[in-house]
């Protein structure tokens, strides 16, 4: 039985439909995120789980209870806010310990439970300090720490990590992670940066202009993701434009060249115009025998330190190619200009339909995605 | 240049400082013609309206500061939050009394008050409301000028959403997470709202209130002396009062305190 379960989720402001019949349902203990563009309706669904915010249509259950018109000091639910939020004229102590002295625990059970949670997030020496003496890494510790202090049913973080430098996101995700899995809360994370998402989450909703594109695990998403949107938002993407030759057999035109997607392209006629999206850690330099083929010319090389990306661009304009390798001084990075054949399996070919090539950006900017 | 730019600012500053000054000087130096030596101070300090006149401005002062409070933190933190666009209404009627003078305003609540079923004017506890009532709404320019800018100043609507989201009621709220974090503007608006309150001579004379500057203008009728005695001893006053207001006004509260190991 899901622990956390939205069934027909609408919200409109005014004309504006912000979130469509969202239908999710969530384990206990599961950290789910949320991941979108600005303004696909995921911070607002997120608020609705909050409470801020009345679904137009729709329920919200909790642990077998409908809490979608109770007010939000009602719901029980832990809530981390991009901005920390935290109470400026309290100290970390006393902001940690806030929602237990509004439950009117005793002062022992505060104290108690406020040290707890210092220690948790590695503080217990800032109890007496004040958020301005602290760090912004700091202060979303505590802002977390406050969240779990009143042992919610839920906890909801929206964009937590957005106004951290990179490399505080990247030790803070790891610790709420951590921290997630040692309490076992059932966790709903807002983020619009997929590296996040899919290093958090056991399952993660990709949303756009209010709708819900695909729900899946981490690796389903990234491998198989089911429309061109997930496809192109969630990780690089090159987008090459194919058609094609034989769809019973998965043949393709793709850059004047021969190609094999993995299997029968469904619906697909001779000579139809189609979109071939491919991963660029999946294209290997050089030819391999049994993978599909594609010949072009080196317009770019990018050092990344531990990555060199090249981008090939082909002889009939049908856009260009990046793929990654591996930095290894003792193996030659071809120059531009310089002709190279890469491979790639036909498992590799994720074939977008009409209109998901609508919804693709034009190939150069989806390289860079 | 920068020599030039802090002679400039030197400059300004001293001709603040003379034009703060030089009056209150001079008050004092005519204070002190008076003879016997000191006479002037001791006859006010030993008259007994003194005190009860002051005391009542006092009073009617701080009921005025703990109204206007009541009324406006609420209504602009509410306004902040659920209907910005009504801002630019409430800024007009909270500027209202910098148009209508004081003898409009006091002749209108007399009019209206003064007679049944509304005759509130008929008791000393029903004047003495009128006149707090009156002054709250003298304050309200300065007191919601102030509390706004404060509530500008901290992002009220994540700091309501935190404290909802952690269990917490509208007035635990205002009283626990915004008023503490708008304390320093409250206290301007304060100091502000009682410095008019002590000085307010129109409404208090036409409702025939025993408060302080009435007193000041009866005794400048025929005693110049112990009039700008008086007004030397009633400014320090004031400014006594305010820092008191400001040190009461930081608060103590119970703080958690945590043990580390």
């Amino acid at each position: 039985m899901p622990f956390l379960e939205l069934t027909g989720i609408q919200k409109r402001f005014g004309d504006v439909a912000a979130v469509h019949n969202f239908d999710l349902a969530i384990e206990p203990g599961e950290f789910v995120s949320f991941l979108g563009p600005s303004g696909c309706g995921k911070t607002t669904t997120l608020r609705m789980i909050a409470g801020f915010e009345r679904p137009t249509a729709g329920t919200i259950v909790v642990n077998g209870t409908d809490i979608t018109h109770k007010a939000p000091n009602q719901r029980n639910v832990g809530m981390v806010f991009q901005s920390y939020a935290l109470f400026p004229n309290m100290t970390v102590a006393d902001n940690v310990g806030f929602g237990l002295k509004v439950r009117r625990r005793s002062k022992d059970q505060i104290h108690k439970r406020v040290s707890e949670l210092l220690e948790l997030i590695h503080l217990p020496d800032k109890a007496s300090r004040y958020p301005w003496q602290l760090s912004g890494g700091q202060q979303q510790r505590v802002a977390l720490a406050r969240a779990l202090a009143i042992e919610p049913q839920v906890l909801l973080l929206d964009e937590p990590l957005s106004a951290l430098d990179a490399k505080i996101r990247v030790s803070l995700r790891n610790e709420i992670r951590a921290i997630q899995r040692q309490l076992g809360i059932t966790t709903v994370y807002v983020t619009h940066d997929q590296e996040e998402a899919l290093s958090l989450s056991d399952r993660i909703v990709v949303m756009s202009e209010g709708r819900i594109e695909q729900i899946g695990t981490p690796f389903e998403i990234y491998n198989f993701p089911s429309t061109g949107f997930v496809a192109r938002f969630v990780g690089t993407l090159n987008v090459v434009s194919a058609k094609v030759l034989d769809p019973t057999a998965g043949t393709l035109e793709a850059a004047g060249q021969p190609i094999r997607a993995a299997g029968p392209i469904s619906g697909g006629h001779p000579g139809d115009a189609l979109t071939v999206a491919l991963r660029p850690e999946i294209i290997s330099l050089g030819a391999r025998d049994g993978m599909n083929q594609l010949s072009g010319v080196v317009d770019d090389v990018t050092f990344l330190g531990a990555i060199v990306r090249v981008r090939i661009r082909f002889s009939d304009d049908s856009g260009a190619i990046s793929f990654d390798t591996f930095n290894n001084p003792h193996l030659a990075v071809p120059d531009r200009g310089t002709a190279i054949t890469i491979s790639f399996p036909p498992e590799a070919c994720l074939v977008l339909d009409r209109a998901e090539i609508a919804a693709a950006a034009a190939p150069e900017d989806l390289d860079a995605a | 240049m920068r020599y030039a730019a802090r002679v400039a600012w030197w400059l300004v500053f001293i001709v603040g400082v003379l034009y703060f000054f030089i009056p209150l000087y001079g008050t004092l130096a005519f204070s002190l013609k008076s003879k016997p030596f000191l006479s002037a101070y001791t006859a006010i300090l030993n008259d007994p309206q003194f005190v009860s006149t002051l005391s009542y401005s006092f009073v009617a002062g701080i009921l005025t500061i703990i109204v206007s409070i009541l009324i406006i933190v609420p209504t602009a933190f509410w306004v902040r939050l659920k209907y910005p666009q009504l801002r630019p209404i409430i800024e007009f009627i909270t500027l209202l009394p910098f148009v209508i003078p004081p003898i409009i305003l006091v002749f209108g609540l007399i009019n209206t008050y003064s007679k049944q079923p509304l005759a509130v004017t008929n008791t000393e506890t029903g004047s003495n409301a009128l006149l707090v009532a009156a002054y709250v709404v003298l304050s309200f320019p300065y007191m919601y000028r102030a509390v706004d800018t404060g509530l500008r100043a901290i992002d009220i609507h994540s700091l309501t959403e935190a404290s909802q989201s952690l269990g917490a009621g509208w007035i635990r709220i205002l009283w626990q997470v915004i008023l503490p974090n708008v304390r320093t503007s409250l206290l301007s608006g304060a100091f502000l709202t009682l410095a008019i309150v002590v000085g307010e001579f129109t409404i208090a004379t036409f409702l025939d209130r025993p408060a302080f500057a009435p007193f000041l203008g009866l005794v400048g009728d025929s005693k110049p002396y112990e009039q700008a005695a008086l007004a030397l001893v009633s400014f320090g006053i004031t400014w006594a009062a305010m820092v008191l207001i400001a040190v009461l006004g930081r608060g103590s509260r119970s703080r958690i305190k945590v043990t580390i190991g």
